[in-house]
């Protein structure tokens, strides 16, 4: 169990728009050329940030107005595509600490919780009123509270969803489930045993 | 009450409820590769933690690897140091390794298969999401991050969440030149990108009862881009056909024994499945997808949507942006764009079947002038026999580049690589904006039979007209 307990985030925001964010846009392929996941961050977005010739792409992840935000909102399905870890690697490493989102990607919803990346959904009403906020204050703190599942900006205050066990892994600190996993080594030992196909 | 497969072998390899409610699952077989885990490697020898069943990981390098110039050390720095890299873990950790020198080596979904270490009623996990490729042969296979690729290393288990099962029934007769490739890029179109989520697929249907397993993996693949994270197909005479006198398979009694073993686990006749769907084979067309995620398909003679075909403004925006990427106008027909790559490989089409199949049809005729056109075999054996069989010569005589085996264009990490915004019909998995290398490149995916015919035609084609079905 970490001493990291996740109850609230807050910071300032930026609106990544559009459904279907897929892994591919959030970190290329080419940059998964590594072997560490240090250094992934100056990566996050890239193709959106960047165009083919290295010039910089209109776009709020470009817009110094956002340059401190460290949560990031979208919209449905995001992270969708590869179960790639650099992706919430890239996340983490470039300073987001959490995601607000139409809905996620089951597999990229799992790497992050695993991170400590705090992904929570609202609806897309909500998100839209989220967005345009951010986009008229940008340096407005906005707070994702995961004791109450609200989602705080300004005066605005929005509920927001999560899987349970991912949010009881955040407060608690356990979202990383390795050191639970190697606890129960005898039990893996007599389920191996019942299986005929894996020799011990 | 009956059991579906997936609940079956769920609580076969359950080892116990977590904390948080999610249960601690056994994976009996887990595949890695180069790019999702040498940093799980590191993260072992940073705790001091050993990998606790060396023998149930199998590991090959597919992602980088360059299909022209196959002699190390690569051109790519990183490419060679991250094959080194896996070399060397293998190697440090008692890890079967089918190296680029042993004539095995392959794409991950290729290679597991083809020696016999796929196997029905088995938890599979990689860390790569078209894992659930494995689930044709009625195993459970998840796709998993790196951290989990560690947690399966240090204790052959991973935490996660039980998911529902969609039964996905496909019957009737398929209509001649239409493939695997189009059922599945069908159901993805039905049920969208995110249809899946929480769920595994269980295919079935006349369809699937006579698919070869070659083609169930087809389907099985790309069950993530309708965003199930698993797919399978309960195991039948078709699976243990495929399966008899593999390398990692039981010989001889004891292969008779797993396959009555095997034969259990299949979904009961009284089993509840929390969806089903049902789908008429003759509905479904050579399909092609005209913008930028696998759900974006269309038949072969139906026009690109326009915005404002688009249901709610979020549809509207995302044709939007599709047509936009890919320099489509809205209403016009996906038959005849130029294109100017062809690439038949992947691990959703790189197989013998799919390379004997096109081979059958474009003996004697030429791709276009202006078509860059490559096939991939998916593995060293897939290339092997597919040579025996003279299916290169074939490929070479038509004006195909015949190469070695990996993922290649498929994601671009080697230098196989679209360039600027060139369009490329595609045999792989996923269009998604810069997937084949190039930020302005575009992708339509198809079937391989749809990729030969787009490359001899010049442009997007129906392949029935071309080589007259």
């Amino acid at each position: 169990m970490s001493d990291n307990l996740i109850k609230f985030v807050s910071g300032s925001a930026v609106y990544v728009p559009g459904d279907d964010i897929d892994t591919d846009r959030i970190i290329p392929a080419r940059f998964m050329k590594c072997v560490t996941f240090d250094g992934l961050g100056e990566y996050l977005f890239y193709d959106v940030r960047y165009s083919e010739d290295g010039t910089q792409r209109v776009h709020n992840l470009n817009d110094v107005r956002f340059s401190k935000a460290s949560i990031l909102v979208s919209g449905n399905n995001f992270g969708c595509g590869s179960s790639r870890e650099h992706a919430p690697q890239s996340i983490q490493k470039a300073g987001y600490k959490a995601v607000i989102a139409g809905s996620f990607a089951e597999i990229f919803f799992g790497n992050s919780t695993n991170l400590g990346v705090v992904c929570v959904c609202v609806n897309n009403n909500d998100r839209e009123q989220i967005s345009q906020y951010i986009e008229s204050n940008p340096e407005t703190q906005l707070s994702i509270n995961l004791q109450e599942l609200k989602v705080e900006i300004g005066n605005l205050s929005f509920a927001c969803s999560i899987k349970e066990g991912a949010r009881k892994s955040l407060m608690d600190g356990s979202f990383d489930t390795l050191n639970e996993l190697l606890q129960n080594e005898s039990e893996v030992d007599l389920v191996v045993g019942k299986l005929n196909y894996i020799e011990k | 009450m009956g059991k579906t497969l997936f609940e079956k072998v769920w609580d076969a390899h359950s080892i116990k409820e977590l904390s948080n409610g999610q249960t601690q699952l056994l994976i009996g077989t887990h595949l890695i590769h180069e790019v999702t885990s040498p940093q799980a490697f590191g993260m072992l020898r940073e705790r001091g933690l050993n990998v606790r069943f060396p023998q149930r990981t199998f590991a090959t390098v597919d992602h980088i690897v360059p299909t022209n110039e196959m002699v190390e050390p690569y051109s790519d720095p990183l490419a060679q140091g991250m094959i080194e890299e896996l070399r060397k873990n293998c190697s440090d950790n008692d890890i079967t390794f089918f190296d680029t020198n042993t004539g095995k080596q392959g794409v991950v979904h290729i290679v597991g298969p083809e020696q016999g270490i796929t196997q029905p009623g088995t938890t599979i996990a990689c860390g790569d999401s078209h894992t659930s490729t494995h689930g044709a042969f009625g195993a459970i296979a998840f796709g998993i991050g790196t951290s989990q690729v560690r947690d399966v290393l240090a204790t052959q288990t991973i935490a996660l969440n039980k998911l529902n099962v969609r039964r996905i029934n496909v019957n009737g007769e398929l209509l001649p030149g239409v493939y695997a490739k189009d059922v599945i890029l069908h159901i993805i179109r039905i049920l969208g990108t995110n249809g899946g989520t929480g769920f595994a697929y269980e295919y079935g249907g006349d369809v699937f009862d006579r698919f070869s397993m070659e083609e169930r993996m087809t389907v099985c693949n790309m069950s993530i881009e309708g965003g199930a994270r698993a797919g399978y197909v309960n195991p039948d005479q078709v699976t243990f056909d495929y399966l008899k006198g593999r390398k990692y398979c039981p010989s001889g009694s004891a292969f008779d024994d797993a396959v009555a073993r095997w034969k259990n686990f299949a979904s009961d006749e009284d089993c509840k499945y929390s969806d089903v769907v049902s789908i008429n084979a003759k509905d479904i067309q050579p399909t092609v997808t005209w913008g930028i995620n696998p759900g974006q398909g269309i038949g072969i003679n139906e026009s690109i949507p326009t915005i404002i075909s688009g249901e709610t403004q979020s549809d509207r925006a995302s044709i939007e942006e599709a047509l936009n990427h890919m320099s489509f106008e809205g209403g016009s027909s996906i038959k005849g764009k130029k294109i100017d790559v062809a690439f038949l490989g992947s691990c959703t089409n790189g197989r013998l079947s799919d390379l004997q199949e096109v081979a059958k049809y474009i003996k004697g005729m030429k791709v276009a002038k202006n078509v860059k056109a490559i096939v991939v075999p998916g593995s060293q054996v897939v290339a092997s026999i597919a040579s025996a069989q003279g299916l290169d010569k074939i490929f070479i005589d038509a004006g195909f580049e015949w190469r070695g085996a990996g993922c290649s264009m498929c994601l671009a990490m080697n230098p196989d690589k679209l360039v600027g915004n060139q369009l490329c019909a595609s045999s792989s998995n996923r269009n998604f904006k810069g997937r084949q290398g190039s930020i302005t490149g575009r992708t339509l995916l198809m079937s391989p039979i749809m990729v030969a015919a787009a490359a001899i035609i010049g442009e997007v084609s129906d392949a029935r007209e071309v080589f007259g079905f």
